[in-house]
C-alpha cells in the first residue's frame, strides 16, 4: 500500500491551546499527482502541511509519507521532501546564489555548483544571483524559495502558497514546471486561494475550520455541487440587489459586463430571469469559486 | 541518533554563520571593538596610580624620627597625612566605609628600638581591596624606609642610615589577603570580554532563527541538531580567539603584563573556556524566545560571573555561600588558569585542577541544550 501513496495519513489532528485547528485529517495523495489544498484563511493548511514534513508532531492520527512513518522517521522524510513555506524563510543577509549553496551543502548534493547554477536559470534568477535576498521584490523571493525547495529533486513537494504574489506569466511557467515533473513521478501537494491553479489540479482537497469537507478531482467536486450557473449580459448596478432576491439564487458576482448566477435550483432561478423582462441570460459553468463559496457559507451556518 | 554527524551539513552551517557575520557590520565591529574599549578604559583611562590617599597614624612613640618619617610619607605624594581618630578601632571602621585607606601603626618602643639599632617595625595597614589603588603607594613606602631617616640618623648613628634598612614595615593587606597587583586586571578582563560576547552571540545565533522565521526552513531540512548546534559554535571560537589575540597583544605592549607560563597552554586553556561560554549561550537560545530575551539571560548569567567569580571582589574575601556560586562559574577557573598561567608561570599540573571543572560544566550544559533544542515548531 506505501508502494501507491505519496501520501498517505488519517485522522490527523493538532490542537494548539484548547484551539483544535486540525481535527481528523485524512488525506491520500498518489504517486505523481498534483494535489491542490485548498480553504479559507486559518482553516488549518499550513499546520496540515508541516504535520505531514515532521515540523509539528500530531496530536492524533498517523499515516506515511513516501512510505516513511510522519511521526517517527521525519529525518528520512525530510530528505526527499521539498518543503516550501508560505512566509519566507530564506536568509535575508544571504544572497540568491549563497542561499542556495547552502541548501545544496545540506543536502549534499554533488556538482554543487552546477545544480545551483542550473536551479537558478530554470527560475530565471541567475541575472540577480548576487543580490541580497533580503532586497528581492515578493515575487522574486518566491522564485528563490521554489527554486530551493526543488534544488534536490524531492520526490514529494509540499508547496504552502508557493505562487502568491507572483506574476501570471510566471505563474503559468511555474505551473508548466509542476506538471512537467508530475509527469517524471513526483508528487505534489500545493496550498492555494486561486481558482485558476485549482482547475489545474488533478484533485483537490478543500477544508475549513480544521475539517476535511470535500475532496475529488475538480470536474467531481463541482458535479458533486448540484449548483446551477447563469450569466446574466448586463452591467446596470441597480440590478444586483434585485437578482439577489430572486427565488433559489444563492451567490451573485459582477464581473465586468456581467453577472454570474447561480444556487442549487436551476429550474427555479431560470424562471425567475425569465421573468425579469428583456434579461438576456444564458446558461453556463458552474465554477470552483462558486462551489468553494457555497462550501464556506455552508459551515458557517452550522459551525462544527 | 539516528544518523551521524556530516561534515558537508555541519561545513555549511560555518559556512553561512561566516558570511552572515561579514555582512553584519555592526555586530562585528562591537566584538572587536569591545575588548579594545575596555582595555583602554581599564589600562589607561583608569588611574591605576592615584596619589594623596587618605592615611592616619598612631604614633606610639613620637620623636623627632617619627615626625620625620610622617613628614616624608606626605612628601612621597602617596599620603595624606590625616588627623587619626580616637582609636585604631575608630580608624578601621573608617577604612571599611572607604573614608582612609591606609592605617600606620608605630609601636611605643620604636624610636628607642631605632637608635639602638633593633630594626623596629611599624605597621602599614592598607585597604587592598582595589589592589591598584595602593600597589603603588606601598611600594613607594618601602623607599622611604632607606630614605626618610638618612637626615635624622647623623654622628654616630649615621651607619643605621645605610643599608640593610634601619626599620621594617610590615604590611598587612585587608580585604584582599592575596595582594594582587595591578596586572590582574588585564587577564581577568579577558575572561568577562569572553563571557560576556561569546554567549551573547550565541545566544543571538540561535533565537535570530527563529525571530526571522527561517527556522522553519532550517527544521525541514535534513540536519542533525548537533550539525546546528556545532556549526554555530566554531565560527565564534574563531572571533573568540581574535578577542583574545587582541587582549594579550594589548596587554603585553601597552601594559607590560607578563606572560610567564606557556602561550599554547594558554591558548588551549581559552579553546575549553569559550567552548563551554558558548554552549551556554547556545542552550539560552533554546530558551528565549527573542533576541531581547537571550540578550537579558546574557546579563543575568554575566553578573554574577563578573562578581563573584574574583575579577571584582577577591574570591577568598566572599562569603561562603558567595564562594560556592563561584565555584560553579566559568569565569571563576578561568580566572584562576590565566592568572596563574600568566603571572605566575604555572604548568599544566597546576592549571588541571580548573580545567576540569570547565569540562563538566561544558559537559553537563552542552546536554541541557541539546535536550531542549527545538526539532519541531510545537
Ligand atoms: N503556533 C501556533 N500557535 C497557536 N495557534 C496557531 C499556531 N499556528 C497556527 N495557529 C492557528 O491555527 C489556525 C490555522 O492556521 P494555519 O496557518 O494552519 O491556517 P492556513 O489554512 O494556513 O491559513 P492561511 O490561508 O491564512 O495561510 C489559525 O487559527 C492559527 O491562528
Ligand atoms: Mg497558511
Amino acid at each position: 500500500m506505501n508502494g501507491e501513496y505519496a501520501i498517505d495519513v488519517h485522522g490527523l489532528s493538532k490542537s494548539f491551546g484548547h484551539k483544535r485547528v486540525v481535527n481528523g485529517l485524512s488525506l491520500r495523495v498518489e504517486k505523481g499527482e498534483i494535489y491542490g489544498f485548498l480553504g479559507p484563511n486559518g482553516s488549518g493548511k499550513t499546520t496540515s502541511i508541516r504535520m505531514l514534513c515532521g515540523l509539528l508532531t500530531p496530536d492524533e492520527g498517523s499515516g506515511t509519507c513516501l512510505g516513511f512513518d510522519v511521526r517517527s522517521q521525519s529525518a528520512e522524510i525530510k530528505k526527499q521532501v521539498g518543503y516550501m513555506t508560505q512566509r519566507f524563510s530564506f536568509y535575508e543577509d544571504l544572497s540568491i546564489r549563497e542561499n542556495l549553496d547552502f541548501v545544496a551543502r545540506l543536502y549534499a548534493m554533488p556538482n554543487r555548483k552546477q545544480t545551483v547554477q542550473a536551479g537558478m536559470e530554470d527560475l530565471g534568477l541567475a541575472d540577480r544571483a548576487d543580490q541580497l535576498a533580503g532586497t528581492l521584490s515578493g515575487g522574486w523571493k518566491q522564485r528563490l524559495a521554489l527554486a530551493a525547495c526543488m534544488l534536490h529533486r524531492p520526490r514529494l513537494l509540499l508547496l504552502d502558497e508557493p505562487t502568491a504574489g507572483v506574476d501570471p506569466k510566471a505563474r503559468r511557467d511555474f505551473w508548466d514546471e509542476i506538471h512537467r515533473l508530475a509527469g517524471q513521478g513526483i508528487s505534489v501537494l500545493v496550498s492555494t486561494h486561486y481558482m485558476d491553479e485549482a482547475a489545474r489540479c488533478h484533485r483537490l482537497a478543500y477544508i475549513a475550520y480544521g475539517n476535511l469537507l470535500a475532496s475529488g478531482s475538480p470536474e467531481a467536486l463541482i458535479a458533486q455541487s448540484g449548483l446551477a450557473s447563469f450569466d446574466v449580459k448586463d452591467d446596470d448596478p441597480a440590478l444586483a440587489e434585485r437578482l439577489r432576491k430572486l427565488p433559489g439564487v444563492q451567490q451573485v458576482v459582477a464581473m465586468g459586463n456581467l453577472y454570474s448566477v447561480s444556487g442549487r435550483d436551476g429550474a427555479l432561478i431560470e424562471q425567475g430571469l425569465a421573468s425579469l423582462p428583456g434579461l438576456r441570460f444564458e446558461r453556463a459553468e458552474t465554477g470552483l469559486e462558486q462551489v468553494f463559496i457555497q462550501l464556506m457559507e455552508n459551515v458557517q451556518d452550522a459551525p462544527p | 541518533m539516528k544518523f551521524p554527524l556530516a561534515w558537508n551539513r555541519l561545513w555549511a552551517i560555518v559556512l553561512k554563520e561566516f558570511v552572515q557575520m561579514r555582512r553584519d557590520r555592526i555586530t562585528f565591529a562591537m566584538m572587536v571593538g569591545i575588548p579594545v574599549m575596555q582595555l583602554i578604559l581599564f589600562g589607561f583611562a583608569i588611574n591605576t596610580d592615584p596619589k594623596r590617599l587618605p592615611t592616619v597614624v598612631f604614633d606610639a612613640s613620637p620623636s623627632a624620627y617619627t615626625r620625620s618619617l610622617v613628614a616624608s610619607l606626605e612628601n612621597s605624594g602617596y599620603y595624606d597625612v590625616l588627623p587619626p581618630p580616637e582609636t585604631v578601632a575608630e580608624a578601621r571602621e573608617a577604612m571599611a566605609i572607604g573614608e582612609v585607606q591606609f592605617i600606620v601603626s608605630i609601636p611605643p618602643d620604636f624610636s628607642r628600638q631605632l637608635v639602638r639599632g633593633e630594626k623596629p617595625a611599624l605597621l602599614l595597614e592598607a585597604d587592598a581591596s582595589d589592589p591598584a589603588a595602593t600597589g603603588n603607594a606601598i611600594s613607594a613606602l618601602a623607599n622611604l624606609n632607606q630614605s626618610a631617616l638618612q637626615h635624622d640618623l647623623k654622628g654616630p648613628l649615621a651607619r643605621l642610615g645605610t643599608a640593610p634598612p634601619p626599620f621594617e614595615i610590615r604590611i598587612q593587606r585587608n580585604y584582599n589577603p592575596e595582594g594582587i597587583t595591578q596586572y590582574n586586571i588585564v587577564p581577568g578582563l579577558m575572561g568577562t570580554i569572553l563571557t560576556m560576547t561569546m554567549i551573547m552571540m550565541t545566544g543571538m545565533a540561535m533565537t535570530r532563527e527563529l525571530e526571522r522565521g527561517t527556522l522553519e526552513n532550517l527544521l525541514a531540512f535534513p540536519v542533525h541538531p548537533l550539525e546546528v548546534m556545532i556549526g554555530k559554535i566554531l565560527p565564534y571560537i574563531i572571533v573568540g580567539y581574535i578577542q583574545v589575540t587582541v587582549i594579550l597583544v594589548a596587554a603585553y605592549f601597552l601594559f607590560d603584563v607578563p606572560i610567564a607560563g606557556s602561550l599554547p597552554l594558554l591558548l588551549a586553556c581559552v579553546l575549553v573556556f569559550l567552548a563551554a561560554n558558548l554552549t551556554v549561550g547556545m542552550m539560552f537560545s533554546t530558551i528565549a524566545k527573542s533576541q531581547l530575551q537571550a540578550m537579558q539571560m546574557t546579563f543575568f548569567f554575566f553578573l554574577p560571573s563578573m562578581l563573584l567569580s574574583g575579577f571584582m571582589f577577591p574570591f577568598r574575601g566572599m562569603p561562603h555561600w558567595a564562594q560556592i556560586i563561584g565555584e560553579g562559574l566559568p569565569l571563576t577557573h578561568f580566572l584562576r588558569i590565566v592568572r596563574g598561567i600568566m603571572l605566575k608561570g604555572n604548568g599544566w599540573a597546576e592549571t588541571w585542577p580548573n580545567v576540569w571543572p570547565l569540562l563538566v560544566f561544558m559537559g553537563v550544559v552542552m546536554l541541557i541544550g541539546f535536550k531542549r533544542y527545538r526539532k519541531t515548531l510545537d
